[in-house]
């Protein structure tokens, strides 16, 4: 799985730090969202699912087979 | 219900995607359709007011998923063509084309519509915001216009102000509240916004009431209001808020008030699902039934309701989250902001403009308000979890 992030698109909600803190963080500034690992490991791979679909800003994208 | 239900989703917005996706992601292996009215691919509405009103963005940038996730997801798509009426027994949905699709369980995601004034059709200039249609129509007017007036003061009427003042356009805020999303600010964060407005030089008419359009020769010429007072405007965007879209359920025998009424598991019959704008649940903490017209709920109803559809019996009982951006501001608010509030800053500086506040009642914490500290204002979030029944909630919201 590779992760990309659209930090354009990011509104700042943090609802991927929520569903998967391990790959995901906030900027201090601004909030805008820090990928922490674009390419996680397996047993992450469910919470970043659900961080892509609820992200309020569709600002996630999935690859390989995600 | 079988293991592997077939569900019909009615409405291709952020809810009805957001249940679709969640269904998937929760190994559901049946035949999901998404029926959508609009024959546009699901789309954002948050950016609609803001980066495509401003021209930042194509419109196509707020689709939500591009052609190969939609595609992999396995779904079928039947869009332009609106759902006309529900029969809740076989659980069947009539569309207007005059197909008649029926499914193990039914969820109801058709959103909401905006409210308007008695006297707005019949004159050009005169606009709502709700779909990507309307913000390209708007932003054509605008370009070609000086002054606009704003009528409404929420959220989008408070948005839309901040994008067309970005484009040079004399503009006029006009609504009932004494600032600008009063209701669901409180007075601390809606006299900074009030602030922040007129400091970018948006003309504030608040505690107004407007009475009426004012036109000449079919073309709106301004807003008039109860004082007798003409504001006089090329375009005007009429922002009073949404109406829940149930006017196609009315002889479906469901319960509908405000909304579709549903229990605390988003269910509205058996079978029968709501989520999203459209959804009036009982909200197990609050205590009562709570809509909520926010972005983040459309998604996470959704997930919700998908558990629930796959056997689970999962009560719904969210804290309520919305943001906006406006100048040079970005806000965030979990739970709510009642007016009676005891408001303490927890980090930064009100002066600076860069500042979480934690709202309480009786002690206990019922919101928190980020303003320009998104990701210090989502940590200041867990405050809220497993309080006491918080406040009613403010009428309208994002």
């Amino acid at each position: 799985m590779k992760v990309s992030v659209d930090e354009d698109k990011c509104c700042g909600a943090g609802s991927c730090v929520l569903a998967a803190p391990d790959v995901f963080d906030q900027r201090d500034e601004d909030g805008v969202v820090v990928l922490l690992d674009p390419e996680p490991a397996e047993h992450l791979h469910a919470a970043v699912r659900e961080a892509a679909d609820v992200c309020p800003a569709a600002a996630i994208t999935l690859g390989n087979g995600a | 219900m079988t293991a592997a239900p077939d569900v019909l989703v009615v409405g291709a917005s952020a809810a009805g995607l957001a249940t679709a996706e969640a269904l998937r992601r929760k190994g559901h292996t049946g035949a999901i359709t998404l029926l959508g009215d609009e024959a546009h691919p699901p789309y954002d509405r948050p950016p609609l007011s803001k980066q495509v009103l401003a021209g930042t963005w194509e419109p196509e940038r707020a689709h939500l998923r591009n052609q190969d996730v939609l595609d992999a997801l396995g779904v079928t798509f039947a869009l332009g063509d609106p759902a006309v009426s529900l029969d809740p027994a076989t659980r069947g949905v009539r569309t207007a084309s005059g197909t008649v699709l029926r499914a193990d369980a039914v969820v109801l995601a058709t959103g909401a519509r905006p409210r308007t004034l008695p006297d707005q059709t019949g004159l050009s200039g005169v606009h709502v915001l709700r779909t990507v249609a309307d913000a390209v129509a708007l932003r054509a007017d605008l370009l070609t216009a000086t002054r606009l007036v704003v009528v409404g003061d929420g959220v989008l009427g408070a948005e839309v102000a901040a994008t067309a003042r970005g484009l040079g356009l004399d503009v006029t805020l006009a609504g009932p509240q004494p600032a600008p999303q009063a209701a669901q600010l409180g007075p601390l964060a809606s006299g900074l916004l009030a602030e922040l407005h007129a400091g970018h030089g948006v003309r504030l008419r608040l505690n107004a009431a407007v009475h009426g359009l004012v036109g000449q020769d079919g073309r709106v010429t301004g807003v008039r209001l109860d004082t007798g007072d003409v504001l006089p405007a090329d375009v005007v965007v009429v922002a009073l808020g949404a109406v829940p879209n149930t006017d196609w359920l009315l002889g479906s025998g469901l319960a509908i008030d405000d909304g579709v009424v549903c229990d605390t598991r988003c269910r509205a019959a058996d079978g029968i699902y709501a989520v999203g704008d459209v959804a009036r649940w009982h909200h197990e903490r609050l205590g009562s039934l709570l809509r909520l017209e926010n972005r983040t709920n459309a998604t996470e109803q959704a997930a919700a309701v998908a558990d629930n559809i796959l056997g689970a019996d999962r009560p719904y009982a969210p804290v309520p989250y919305f943001w906006t951006d406006q100048f040079d501001a970005k806000l965030q608010v979990f739970g709510f902001l009642p007016p009676d509030a005891e408001v303490s800053v927890e980090d930064g500086d009100v002066t600076a403009r860069r500042f979480v506040a934690l709202y309480r009642r009786a002690g206990e914490p019922v919101g928190v308000l980020g303003w320009n500290m998104p990701k210090q204002a989502r940590q200041l979030r867990q405050r809220l979890l497993g309080q006491a029944p918080a406040p009613a909630p403010a009428p309208e919201g994002r």
